[in-house]
């Protein structure tokens, strides 16, 4: 935990995935150093196949790195074993992902609550956890509904609401506005916001400037390396809707 | 001719395309035709050694015998009556009268009944039994019927007691005049000593000195006389004028050689019903193994089907080709179910060692033909009527877009789930998704343990019957435990395929959701035994199904006999051992489907 202690909460060394073999080898994440701080919303941007979403499934131990390392809060994921890493998931980290995957047969309730389910909370500690979050996201009065009778911007928010359950010390999201249309998208933001407001880690990776720009720090990643990076100061607290282009 | 060959076409590049399912299918329906083709084809198959045995013995066309008017201290057997029926008109030919009586045995270590029966030792124009080893009787030596010879397990050259008197075996021989051991008291055995009343006898040739010898006051003598007729065929004819003109009981009972063929047809009796039994059995399997196959195929089917409508098919030509390409299959596994069925008959209709000669591969009949070919047609059709039909009936746009039917949602389920341990989670809510694939699961392992527990009825039986108590080994019971050992291994195997197969359509179906889950922290240990309790919950409904289907099987085909319920804890490790089976073998295609990266999963498949 000493890397938390420090500040920072994940991190990365010469972080390499490859896939195929010979000719067909392709180097989806190329040594890539990364360090997100506690508290820190970084912004990963790049075209589609630059292997942002390989960078983030390696960061949250959902693939196994071909070379390098990957550090979250002290544990050397590329280094532990599946059901380390299954741990390690269900505690510290949260996923949004681009098509939401929720289960359509479970209620936005049931949806949240499910990782604190698998994590040994109560169904009770679950449900009012679940409750709790729904009600942060604005979606209290959805909590019975199947995911099927949810707009697209909803289905994020409960995603994104599933992906706190468990208070996670890093939040990775892959492409968190890519199925929405504006206003969902304006929604989104909002949220993300209001959680890095509260001190939440946030790893975002888009294609989205607009999303991009609500970050402490842009990435920008081409051909699985790290091409430019860029602090941006203030964030965008304030000027959400002129970001997401609903304003002038 | 045209819409013909775009059909033929398109179905043949279908099966091309996925060999591995379409040998399962195959598979899945050759094994029903075949076990229902070795059960129709075991009807008279017999008949032919029979002939062999009766021409080789100079077997008699009617058997005659009196006994003693009543029991001990009556007067002895009417003799007379026997020697009257030589010089009745039809009559061509006979041997005896000759006596026997019944003797306690011991042989190998074994103790039994024996029917003794006094012969000459010179050779007899009818019913002279045909010597397999060693010679014919002498004064002081025997010759043992070959079915029971081998239950003994005594040779020529051997030595037995009767009634505590010593004589060597001379030889082995088989007779067309009786059927073989254990059945030779098919025409009722008159045993008035208790000691010999609890077994099967079997029967022995000695000299007529010897018989007599052996005959006492509780079993006194009784004769048999061998007939030969001008007409054999009219032999039923010429029993049952006698019996009409002579219906005293002290008359000779008489009995037709086509009675005695009829009973050593009926020595496979036994396994023709198991077997036919056993074939509906896995028919009902092949149905689930077929549905699963099926259903399992659906997303891709509906895909297919969209691609078809795409490009101008109709929906009567989308699900000619499903039930086109399943039709041709079920017609090609009934025809190895023909084949292999008429090959391996000849394992189960060898009538033992009481008669001679080989019944061959069984003729099959038209009849059987038909039926077998109609039963592996109706499987297929049965299982792919419904999804043919959905699937010319999917809208085009739908059919493209969609990559599988919604998940069912048991709210009552999602909410007892949730208070169990993570893998019972799991699998309660993958089970709770495709409920009709449950009730496949739970009919499917119900049947298996319907037959399974019926076969345990049939051992329970069989360890209760007359003669089990005597440690000698019946042919019967022998060959009933080979037809039983082969259902049920057949019944085991489709029932583990059925499993299998289950599992891995529950797990594709749940891929989504079960990478999901270990997305969000479910270890795969968690979500393989998750998927394999899916499968759990419903084969312990089956299996305890399998309990009253079994007995109510039994019953219902024992034309009201006596039911012999196996002990509980029969049924108890039955259960057990079928629940822990199913566990045992989902876990590896279980585990199998969370090696795949759940990144990737989740990567590729859209919610």
């Amino acid at each position: 935990m000493n890397e938390t202690a420090n500040g920072i909460v994940l991190r990365s060394r010469g972080l390499t995935k490859t896939f195929g073999k010979g000719d067909g080898l392709v180097r989806a994440v190329d040594e890539v150093d990364l360090d997100v701080a506690t508290a820190e919303t970084v912004a990963i941007m790049g075209p589609s196949g630059c292997g942002k979403s390989t960078l983030l499934h390696l960061a949250g131990g959902l693939e196994r790195p071909s070379g390098g390392e990957v550090t979250l809060a002290g544990n050397r994921l590329d280094q532990m074993g599946e059901r380390a890493l299954a741990r390690l998931r269900r505690t510290a980290i949260g996923f949004v992902f681009q098509a939401f995957h929720l289960i359509d047969e479970l209620t936005a309730r049931e949806n949240v609550e499910l990782p604190a389910l698998l994590a040994g909370s109560s169904p009770r500690a679950a449900r009012r956890r679940a409750t709790e979050l729904l009600d942060r996201v604005g979606l209290a009065d959805r909590a019975a509904f199947l995911p099927a009778a949810l707009s697209g911007g909803q289905r994020q928010r409960v995603a994104i609401a599933r992906a706190l359950s468990n208070d996670p010390l890093v939040v990775l999201a892959d492409e968190p506005t890519g199925n929405l249309d504006s206003a969902a998208t304006l929604e989104v933001l909002r949220l993300f916001d209001d959680l890095r407001s509260t001190g939440q880690t946030l790893v975002i990776v888009t294609h989205d400037s607009r999303i991009a720009a609500t970050a402490d720090r842009l990435i920008s990643m081409r051909d699985g390396v790290f091409v430019d990076e860029t602090r941006l100061s203030g964030g965008t607290r304030g000027n959400l809707s002129a970001l997401a282009g609903l304003e002038g | 001719m045209g819409r013909i060959l775009l059909v033929c076409r398109l179905a043949v590049r279908d099966l091309r395309h996925r060999p591995a399912s379409a040998a399962l299918l195959l598979l899945a329906i050759a094994t029903a035709a075949t076990t229902l083709t070795l059960g129709l084809a075991l009807q008279g198959t017999t008949s032919r050694p029979y002939d062999t045995t009766r021409a080789a013995t100079a077997g008699p066309d009617v058997v005659a015998q009196v006994i003693p008017p009543g029991p001990s201290a009556s007067p002895p057997a009417d003799v007379g009556a026997l020697e009257q029926l030589t010089r009745v008109s039809g009559v061509d030919g006979h041997s005896g009268p000759y006596p026997f009586t019944f003797a306690a045995l011991r042989a190998g270590g074994h103790q039994a009944g024996a029917l003794v029966e006094g012969r000459d030792q010179g050779m007899a124009s009818v019913d002279q039994p045909d010597l397999i080893q060693g010679s014919w009787i002498r004064p002081g030596a025997v010759v043992i019927e070959r079915a029971f010879a081998d239950a003994l397990g005594v040779h020529a050259g051997d030595r037995v007691t009767l009634n505590g008197r010593s004589f060597v075996v001379s030889g082995v021989a088989v007779t067309a005049a009786i059927p073989p051991y254990p059945d030779i008291c098919f025409f009722g055995c008159d045993l008035s000593t208790t000691a010999l009343s609890g077994t099967e006898p079997g029967l022995i040739w000695l000299t007529q000195a010897d018989a007599r010898s052996l005959a006492t006051a509780a079993e006194p003598l009784n004769y048999v006389l061998n007939l030969k007729l001008a007409n054999p065929a009219d032999a039923n004819a010429f029993v049952n004028a006698y019996e009409s003109a002579h219906p005293a009981m002290s008359a000779p009972f008489l009995i037709s050689w086509q009675a005695m063929s009829a009973e050593d047809g009926r020595l496979v009796s036994n396994e023709e019903r198991v077997l036919t039994i056993g074939s509906w059995l896995l028919g009902l399997l092949a149905i689930a193994s077929v549905a699963v196959l099926v259903g399992g195929r659906m997303a891709e089917l509906t895909r297919r089907v969209g691609l078809l409508k795409a490009v101008g098919s109709t929906p009567s030509l989308v699900a000619t080709v499903l039930l086109a390409e399943h039709l041709v299959l079920a017609l090609v596994a009934a025809g190895i179910g023909l084949l292999a069925g008429w090959l391996c008959a000849p394992l189960l209709t060898n009538p033992g060692a009481g008669l001679i000669g080989v019944p061959g591969a069984p003729p099959i009949t038209l009849d059987t033909i038909g039926l077998v070919v109609a039963v592996a047609l109706g499987v297929a059709v049965a299982a792919t009527f419904i999804p043919a039909v959905r699937a010319a009936r999917t809208s085009t746009v739908r059919a493209l877009a969609d990559s599988a039917r919604a998940p069912r949602r048991r709210a009552w389920l999602v909410a007892i789930s949730s208070r169990l341990p993570v893998p019972l989670l799991l699998g309660l809510r993958f089970a709770a998704r495709r409920p009709r694939r449950m009730v496949l699961s739970v009919a499917t392992i119900a049947i298996t343990a319907t037959g399974i527990v019926a076969v345990l009825m049939v051992h329970a039986r069989s360890d209760q019957s007359l003669g089990a108590g005597s440690g000698l080994d019946n042919p019967q019971n022998d060959r009933l435990n080979q037809v039983l050992l082969v259902i049920s291994v057949a019944l085991l195997v489709r029932a583990a395929v059925n499993a299998i197969l289950i599992t891995w359509a529950t797990m594709l179906d749940a891929r989504h959701s079960s990478a999901l889950a270990r997305a969000l922290g479910a270890t795969p240990q968690q979500v393989t035994i998750g998927l394999s309790s899916a499968q759990v919950l419903p084969a312990l409904i089956g299996a305890l199904l399998g309990i009253p289907g079994g007995i109510g099987l039994v019953a219902a085909v024992g034309h009201g006999e006596t039911l012999t319920i196996p002990p509980s804890w029969w049924l108890i490790v039955t259960v057990l051992a079928i629940t822990a089976g199913v566990a045992a073998i989902t876990m590896v295609p279980a585990w199998l489907g969370t090696r795949h990266p759940a990144a990737e999963i989740l990567q590729s498949e859209l919610a």
